[in-house]
């Protein structure tokens, strides 16, 4: 059996219970850490670990605490990205609803180590469920004496708080989040400067994905080399993968970083193969942000390796061949999919969330959905097609934050793998896929 | 402490560190300035949203001669020591510059032949330099209802850019803001809390800092195009700011009163609205004399400001 360091025992009854974590050895990072460990030994062990950011850009999480600035006398703060909304990826919800303690035991190491009095999870507005879990887990840390003044004895005391998101997608982009946090409209910030030096209230912060932070418990008790041992050279560790689409078993699995997409695919293990034995057409691999890829490209890079689930192998070819391991969001089209309907859709969500701040991304994300709205009825014509892939590569890098370049990505690499689908739409004057 | 030396298409300028590239170009002025459509130098944290003014890094600094990843908004990037930057010298600046203003365009209702803006417009400006000849849409414009916020000022937000700089007047040089962005994407607009009017001492400047025609002075609502009437430099002493402004006449009549704006469209001083509505006779001022108009902008066209007096355009 594979190691499992988040959902190792996600199916224990209770899970979600002070007393039932505790019993299969929660909360004993924490005391680790309190009694023999400095801070500083804590971020050396992260940054030794390789651990790499689960939220989508994949930063090395380690160096992102060595950027706090030490010296500042300002409050230091450690944030929770919980706002996941990207379409396609749903791991983070699995482990606050059934694993709350391990996240709240991730934020006393990481706040610990940032030397962080006050710590925040920010979790998304329509997540009140799981906000009603967290905030319990949270009542329970404080009366067993993990939150609050002096913990343990230490002469450590944190505070932790659950704020509910602003209801919007772009609220999940860390200096947006931190913004809606502040009690302002989320909007992200123009970087640099970075919320190391310039985050919360203006003071030193750090953001990090809730699956980064259920990670730290495992590699305080286990050290950093057993974690470096798993997963491949750029890529240690274990991921969550949230599976869905055309597949036999849809849901949420935790492997081993390096793992060959055609096993993750096939195998009974996982995904289970494909629906009704059809064919593999495409699959989108890290959320909807990252380039979607045609069968032959996702099971082998351009060089016919072996495609793994790492962020190295799904990097391969660049984005003229390859894509991203994103947020770990695995979406799974058969040859009875769209792919200009399902672009559609993508299209019409980053529209919808753009936050309208910079007119690239503002304006270019709802001209794309009308242009797609139409070739996908059978009223475009082959013009637009080159107008759409002009319209998204003038989005693509000239927008404040990433979401311009998540919404122009998937419009670029569909029309780079399956053009001829866009002109059968045109040709036949319809969706060729609907009767 | 030492200046930090800059080129900006292969002209060399030296700057104080914290500099941005935007300011380290208006030092060489002329054409290597590009355009801004949201920053404005009076106000904080301007700036960085509407990517008008994005320029490469072909280097970023004398220690580290790697050019920077991306194209960079000029208004909000610091320079570096060494750094050499390209903005009209780069294709892929002018191309994504084009591509910007198309972008500002497909929702604006180009009504420039009844906009009072029309003239002295920024968007106008850039149209004419980096637009497009022909649209590349065919879908409906994003439309508004128009909604009343007070007894000064018109919004026509089928206009507005999402500058964010009236908001920023707002927090920053009145009292109380009420008005303020809703909604999100190209469904944002401004508008006022439960709409209220706007009303406030200074809160005139927003029409001035609006760089197109959705906040524009009611008091002056379609009394004439701008380049028919006459600009002259004027003061008054008043209590409540420094009493310079510029009178836009038609013979001897007031038809508008705003602030005095430089090369860059910018306000040399915020004025109150007591100034800018309540006094539209001569007689209430001391006039300094004609305004010569500095802005390349559709305006000077004709070069009115080449001209000898008895040529100026006549009401
Ligand atoms: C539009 C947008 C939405 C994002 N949404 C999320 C999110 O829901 N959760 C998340 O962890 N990171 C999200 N991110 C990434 C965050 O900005 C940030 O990189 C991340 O929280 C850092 O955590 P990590 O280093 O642990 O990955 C988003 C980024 C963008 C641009
Ligand atoms: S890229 Fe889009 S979401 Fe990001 S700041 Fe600009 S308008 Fe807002
Ligand atoms: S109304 Fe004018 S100043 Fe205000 S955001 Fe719109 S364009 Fe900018
Ligand atoms: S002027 Fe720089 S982004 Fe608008």
């Amino acid at each position: 059996m594979a190691t499992k360091i988040l959902l190792e025992n996600i199916e224990a009854p209770g899970l979600a219970t002070f007393d039932c974590y505790r019993k299969l050895g929660g909360y004993a990072s924490v005391e680790k850490a309190l009694k023999s460990l400095s801070p500083d030994s804590i971020t050396q062990e992260v940054l030794k670990s390789g651990l790499r950011g689960r939220g989508g850009a994949g930063f090395p999480t380690g160096m992102k605490w060595n950027f706090i600035d030490k010296k500042s006398d300002k409050p230091h703060y450690f944030i929770c990205n919980f706002d996941e909304s990207e379409p396609g990826t749903f791991k983070d919800r699995h482990i606050g609803q059934l694993n709350p303690h391990q996240l709240i035991e991730g934020m006393i190491l990481g706040s610990y180590a940032l030397g962080a009095r006050s710590a925040y999870i920010y979790i998304r507005g329509e997540l009140f469920y799981v906000l009603n879990i967290i905030e319990k887990a949270i009542d329970e840390a404080y009366q067993k004496g993990f939150l609050g003044e002096n913990i343990m004895g230490s002469g450590y005391s944190l505070d932790l708080y659950c704020q509910p998101g602003g209801g919007a997608y772009i609220c999940g982009e860390e200096t947006a989040l931190i913004e809606s946090l502040e009690g302002k409209r989320g909007n992200p910030r123009i970087k640099p400067p970075f919320p190391a030096l310039v985050g919360l209230y203006n003071c030193p912060t750090v953001v990090n994905n809730v699956e980064t932070i259920a990670n730290l418990p495992w590699i305080i008790n286990h050290g950093a080399d057993a974690y470096a041992a798993l997963g491949t050279l750029k890529s240690k560790g274990t991921k969550l993968i949230s599976a869905c689409g055309h597949i036999n078993k849809p849901g949420i699995y935790e492997i081993e970083l390096g793992l060959p997409v055609e096993e993750f695919i096939y195998s009974d293990e996982y995904c289970g193969g494909i629906r009704n034995g059809n064919q593999l057409k495409a699959v989108v691999a890290g959320g909807s942000s990252v380039p979607i890829l045609p069968a032959e490209l996702i099971l082998k890079t351009a060089k016919g390796e072996p495609r793994l689930l790492s962020y190295e192998s799904l990097e391969e070819g660049g984005f003229q061949t390859g894509t991203m391991l994103g947020s770990g969001g695995f979406i799974v089209m058969d040859h009875t999919a769209c792919i200009v309907k399902n672009l559609l859709t993508f299209a019409r969500f980053y529209h919808h969330e753009s936050c309208g701040q910079c007119s690239p991304c503002r304006e270019g994300t709802g001209w794309m959905e009308k242009i797609l709205r139409r070739i996908e009825a059978g009223k475009g014509s082959m013009k637009e097609i080159d107008l759409l892939a002009d319209i998204a590569k003038h989005i693509d890098g000239t927008t404040i934050c990433p979401l311009g370049d998540a919404a122009a990505w998937p419009v670029s690499s569909a029309i780079r793998h399956f053009r001829s689908e866009f002109e059968e739409h045109i040709i036949q004057q319809k969706c060729p896929f609907t009767k | 402490m030492s200046l930090y030396k800059v080129s900006i298409d292969n002209i060399e300028v030296e700057v104080e560190p914290g500099t941005t590239i935007m300011n380290a170009a208006r030092k060489i002025g002329g054409n290597v300035v590009p355009p801004a459509m949201c920053y404005y130098s009076k106000l904080e944290g301007s700036g960085g949203k509407c990517r008008t003014c994005l320029v490469k890094v072909a280097q970023t600094s004398a220690v580290d001669t790697r050019p920077m990843p991306k194209l960079v908004a000029s208004c909000r990037t610091m320079v570096q020591d060494g750094m050499v930057v390209q903005n009209i010298t780069s294709p892929e600046v002018l191309d994504a510059r084009k591509a910007i203003t198309e972008f500002l365009l497909i929702n604006h209702p180009l009504d420039c032949p009844v906009c009072d803006q029309a003239g002295e417009c920024d968007l106008q400006d850039l149209s004419y330099e980096h637009g497009l000849e022909e649209t590349r849409t065919t879908e409906d414009r994003r439309t508004f209802e128009p909604i009343d916020i007070g007894e000064y000022i018109k919004l026509n937000m089928n206009r507005c850019i999402l500058c964010y700089r009236c908001v920023m007047v707002a927090d920053q040089i009145t009292d109380k803001r009420v008005h303020g962005i809703l909604n999100r994407g190209d469904h944002s607009e401004i508008s006022t809390y439960i709409k209220q009017a706007v009303d406030n001492d200074f809160s005139g400047n927003m029409i001035d800092v609006c760089p197109v025609g959705a906040l524009t002075d009611k008091t002056f609502r379609f009394k004439s195009r701008v380049w028919f009437t006459n600009p002259f430099d004027a003061h008054r002493d008043c209590p409540h700011c420094s009493g310079k402004t510029v009178l836009w006449m038609k013979g001897k009549e007031v038809l508008r009163v705003t602030g005095r704006k430089d090369k860059y469209g910018e306000l040399e001083e915020f004025i109150c609205n007591d100034c800018r509505f309540h006094h539209k006779e001569v007689t209430e001022w001391v006039v300094e004399g004609p305004r010569k108009i500095e802005r390349h902008s559709v305006i000077s066209q004709n070069h009115y400001e080449n001209l000898s007096d008895d040529k100026k355009l006549k009401p």
